[in-house]
């Protein structure tokens, strides 16, 4: 189910701002690969860019491959939809669609595709998928209560619960506990820790304890300054990163000396 | 500098688009053209139904004098309504919004607001009835008194109508109905005027109006005349409660307060339409032409002092 | 200048202590409304002695209980405070005169109106009536009618317009879009009954008389106004839920469909109605657009019709032998405008309210 994600030669533009350029990179399957640097750094324009998101702003566009298991997501002839049903995301801010209930949000992929689907399946779907985002027992007995009520860690899990209903490959989560408390923030962890068995993780973080406590790998963004280009610094396994990076410019980042 | 700009055009990215985003995507903005259309036939069928009036001689328009002298006196009496009721509207107006936006309690200001815009909400027949059975009869006072002493101004120059059913009660209750829009427009302009100023001017001790005339009203200016303007357009093109009220007249006068008023555009078309054949229906035609272009003008002039003021506020 | 007034301490404001003059130089909260009743006072006394009239009383009263204000506070506070407080009594009383015309309008309107407003007004037609009796059945039938084709007409033009400028909309077109359904509102009604008229008698010749034109004539006024309204709701439908919809594959059409537009209905529907509130009591297109019949007429494809706004018109400008019957139509069918109008309006909160999304925050 899961699968590699093999980037090479990406530059990433909007209209003709060159906001990421260059990135070669290699992502495990069944990992966590942390993607960390300063803000307006670019990481998030390249995750965005893992599964078309970022086409959603007009003028942006990429020139280089990323390629998932042989195929090339930005082909000519493939359609950005289906590459977001393979490739899942999970957003900063939690965001649930208030119209629906924790039930409907859960399977609102399916729903909002109109695919067919029997009342017993789609009960067992919103219960595995919940299961997975280690919310079932908490809302198992509010399934129709509408899903802005839950708390924020909560609407965060649902969400994470809402995107691997579909069964993506790839799950990717944009900064997914920087509006969450402690608590919370630990409480995602421990899932993706548990998510990794079945799909490639791909998280962006400010919190470098969070990407040294739950990646494999981890990705350094940087840039020169203001109006440069955003470029990957330096990929390597998280625990090297952490101890003994190659870059100077790493390890001013990670001990603080940034700047 | 280098690498950031890409050195030639971009290339446009052809992405796979579905079917259903295709015909989505296409018939909204088909919407939005036919929109453009609409407003282009407006002008066009006008033109095309006003053109035989235009080419015909002039002693087979109605009144025998030709086109000009068949609208100019309607023009004149459009906008001698119209402005009256700008005159008398907009510092009403001011006054409501500040009220509402500065000076009600916060709790009540809601309610206020939602009151003056009922005004908006009744149908202009039933202010015609309106003034024509209440406004009309009161006035007659002060057509008198005016005729007595103000006979020295052009606009009051005599004989006071008895009835009341003159250009003077027309103005004042176009007023009241152009009010609302002026000061709905005034009143989200006062109350975006940014804090920081307000505090600002209120930290160095200004008293309430201190801080408004430092604070506000600069700000709020140019949204105060766009929404006059927009009164203005909306009193230019006023039809039913003028068609009720006033007792039109023939001839171009300023006096507003005797009985032989010029009629305006609008209501002349309500008054005569129903009735009129021929060239006359074009004659009518060409009048709402002019009516067109006229509030069209007043409209595209608000709307670039809007946007201006959009471009300038930094909001967005 | 500052030094002239000191400013009063917080706290000061309380009206607690007594006489006029206090040491921060502040009028107490009483003093001010007693001196703007005694100004009041005055004026009806003079009032009186010209020949009493209510609204000349009020009128020397406003003038002359402002002036008191300004006069002893000026004395009492200095010119800054003085000039606060003058500024605040127009300001009340700018409000207070946009509320006569409005209570005035709405007594005038019911107490004419609730004559004739009885089951037979709402059950019988002009059919056959020349003096008393009858009723507007026929001109109800008829404003529901083209007011429903008119909203069917102007919603999905409007409302696709509106997912264009938002969801779709870029450069040029957008912004001339944008600019033309502002400059559209605008547009005099009666300027879209001649364009209706224009174009039917181009298509079917002469003396052709409508529901549908009077309908074309309405769109035309109506859909600018649901462009803006759901054009605003849509505006504030979070790029989250969007992005969050995309996220899950889901095509832009549906996100827009199944996300976007639930999210906002509440606001749609308000705008909408609001919009159909607008149209409805529309006078001048209708009466050069569809005219007026005495029976009722049930086809708008097919012949005149009679409309609510354009029969009280008829009925007022023009009455027949029994010249108070045709009054008491008139302004009975004034009211039920106005009824409508205004339950519209209730019926558009209505939706805001229920409908809005139930959402924790």
């Amino acid at each position: 189910m899961a699968k590699r994600i093999d980037v090479s030669d990406l530059n990433i533009y909007y209209t003709n701002f060159l906001a990421v350029e260059g990135v070669n990179v290699s992502i495990e399957p069944r990992s966590i690969t942390a993607l960390i640097g300063p803000s307006g750094c670019g990481k998030s324009t390249f995750l965005r860019s893992l599964n078309r998101m970022h086409e959603v702003i007009p003028g942006a566009r990429v020139e280089g491959k990323v390629v998932i298991d042989g195929q090339d997501l930005y082909g000519s002839d493939v359609d950005p939809v289906n590459v977001r049903r393979q490739i899942g995301m999970v957003f900063q801010r939690p965001n649930p669609f208030p119209t629906m209930s924790i039930y409907d949000n859960v399977v609102a992929g399916v729903r909002l595709n109109s695919t067919r689907m029997k009342k017993s399946e789609m009960d067992d779907l919103v219960e595995t998928s919940l299961k997975g985002a280690n919310l079932w027992n908490e809302v198992k007995d509010r399934l129709s209560r509408p899903g802005s009520g839950l708390s924020g860690g909560q609407q965060q899990r649902l969400c994470i619960a809402r995107a691997i209903a579909v069964e993506p490959e790839v799950l990717l989560m944009d900064e997914p506990c920087s509006a969450l408390d402690p608590i919370s923030t630990l409480a995602i962890e421990d899932l993706m820790m548990e998510l990794k068995d079945r799909f490639t993780i791909v998280i962006v973080t400010h919190n470098m304890q969070q990407a040294a406590r739950v990646s494999e790998a981890t990705g350094f963004f940087n840039l020169n300054g203001v109006g440069q280009p955003g470029r990957l610094i330096e990929f390597n396994p998280t625990e090297k990163i952490f101890s003994n990076p190659d870059q100077k410019a790493t390890e001013d980042y990670i001990s603080g000396r940034f700047g | 500098m280098t690498a950031t700009k890409a050195p030639t055009e971009p290339p446009v990215q052809r992405t796979v688009r579905r079917p259903g985003d295709r015909i989505f995507a296409g018939s909204a903005k088909g919407s939005g053209i036919f929109i453009l259309i609409v407003l282009a036939g407006v002008a066009a069928f006008l033109i095309s139904e006003a053109l035989p009036a235009l080419t015909a001689p002039a002693d087979e328009i109605p009144g025998g004098e030709g086109l000009t002298a068949y609208i100019a006196p309607l023009i004149l009496g459009t906008l001698l309504g119209a402005v009256l009721a700008l005159i008398v509207a907009t510092p009403l107006a001011v006054g409501i919004a500040l009220f509402i936006t500065y000076y009600a309690p916060r709790r009540v200001a809601a309610v206020l607001g939602y009151v003056v815009d009922l005004l908006a909400a009744i149908p202009s027949v039933v202010y015609g009835f309106w003034g024509l059975a209440v406004v009309a009869p009161r006035m007659v006072p002060f057509h008198e008194w005016a005729a007595d002493n103000l006979s020295f101004l052009p606009f009051f120059a005599g004989p006071a109508s008895t009835s009341g059913r003159t250009m003077f009660t027309v103005g004042l209750v176009l007023a009241v109905m152009i009010l609302p829009i002026i000061s709905a427009i005034s009143r989200e302009v006062f109350s975006q005027a940014p804090a920081l100023h307000r505090e600002a001017a209120l930290a160095l001790g200004a008293t309430r109006w201190e801080m408004i005339r430092m604070a506000v009203l600069p700000y709020g200016k140019s949204g105060v005349i766009a929404g006059a303007m927009l009164g203005l357009g909306r009193a230019l093109g006023e039809t039913m409660a003028v068609a009720i009220i006033l007792s039109g007249g023939a001839g171009a006068t300023l006096n507003l307060i005797s009985n032989s008023n010029p009629s305006t555009i609008a209501s002349n078309i309500a008054l005569r339409f129903p009735e009129a054949t021929g060239l006359g229906v074009n004659t009518l035609i060409a009048s709402g032409l002019v009516l067109f272009v006229i509030t069209l003008v007043v409209n595209m002039l608000a709307r670039w002092v809007v946007n201006r003021r959009a471009d300038f506020s930094g909001a967005n | 200048m500052s030094t002239e007034t000191p400013l009063a301490p917080i706290g000061s404001t309380s009206a607690a202590s007594p006489g006029p003059v206090q040491t921060q130089r502040r009028l107490p909260r009483f003093a001010a409304a007693g001196l703007f009743l005694a100004g009041v006072a005055v004026g009806a006394l003079l009032s009186a002695l010209t020949g009493f009239s209510l609204a000349l009383t009020v009128l020397y009263g406003v003038v002359l209980g402002t002036l008191a204000v300004y006069a002893v506070s000026r004395q009492v506070e200095g010119r800054r405070k003085a000039t606060d407080r003058l500024v605040t009594s127009l300001v009340s009383t700018a409000f207070a005169i946009a509320m006569v015309p409005l209570l005035s309008l709405v007594y005038t309107v019911l107490d004419r109106g609730l004559a004739r407003l009885d089951a037979s007004f709402f059950t019988n037609s002009m059919f056959r009536v020349v003096g008393e009796g009858g009723g507007a059945y026929h001109a109800i039938v008829g404003t529901v009618l083209i007011t429903a084709l008119t909203t069917l007409i102007a919603v999905p033009i409007g409302l696709l317009t509106a997912i264009y400028l938002v969801e779709y909309g870029t450069g040029r077109l957008k912004k001339a879009i944008t600019f033309f359904v502002d400059v559209m509102t605008g547009i005099p009604s009666i300027v879209a009954g001649l364009f209706a008229f224009a174009l039917f008698t181009l298509l079917f010749g002469n003396d052709v008389r409508l529901g549908l034109m009077g309908s074309v004539a309405l769109a035309v006024l109506m859909i600018p106004v649901v462009v803006r309204s759901c054009e605003e709701v849509l505006k504030l439908v979070p790029n989250e839920l969007r992005e969050a919809a995309y996220a899950l594959g889901v095509p832009k059409w549906r996100t827009v469909v199944k996300v976007v537009l639930p999210t906002a209905i509440a606001g749609l529907g308000t705008g909408i109605t609001l919009a159909v509130a607008r149209v409805i009591g529309e006078t001048a297109p209708l009466l050069i657009t569809v005219g007026l019949i005495t029976g009722t007429n049930f086809n708008p494809f097919e012949g005149r019709m009679a409309t609510l706004p354009v029969f009280a018109y008829y009925q007022l400008t023009q009455p027949g032998t029994a010249t108070q019957a045709f009054i008491d139509r008139a302004w009975t069918a004034a009211l039920v405008l106005i009824m409508l109008v205004m339950g519209l309006n209730v019926v558009a909160r209505l939706i805001s309210r229920l409908f809005a999304p139930k959402t924790g925050r």
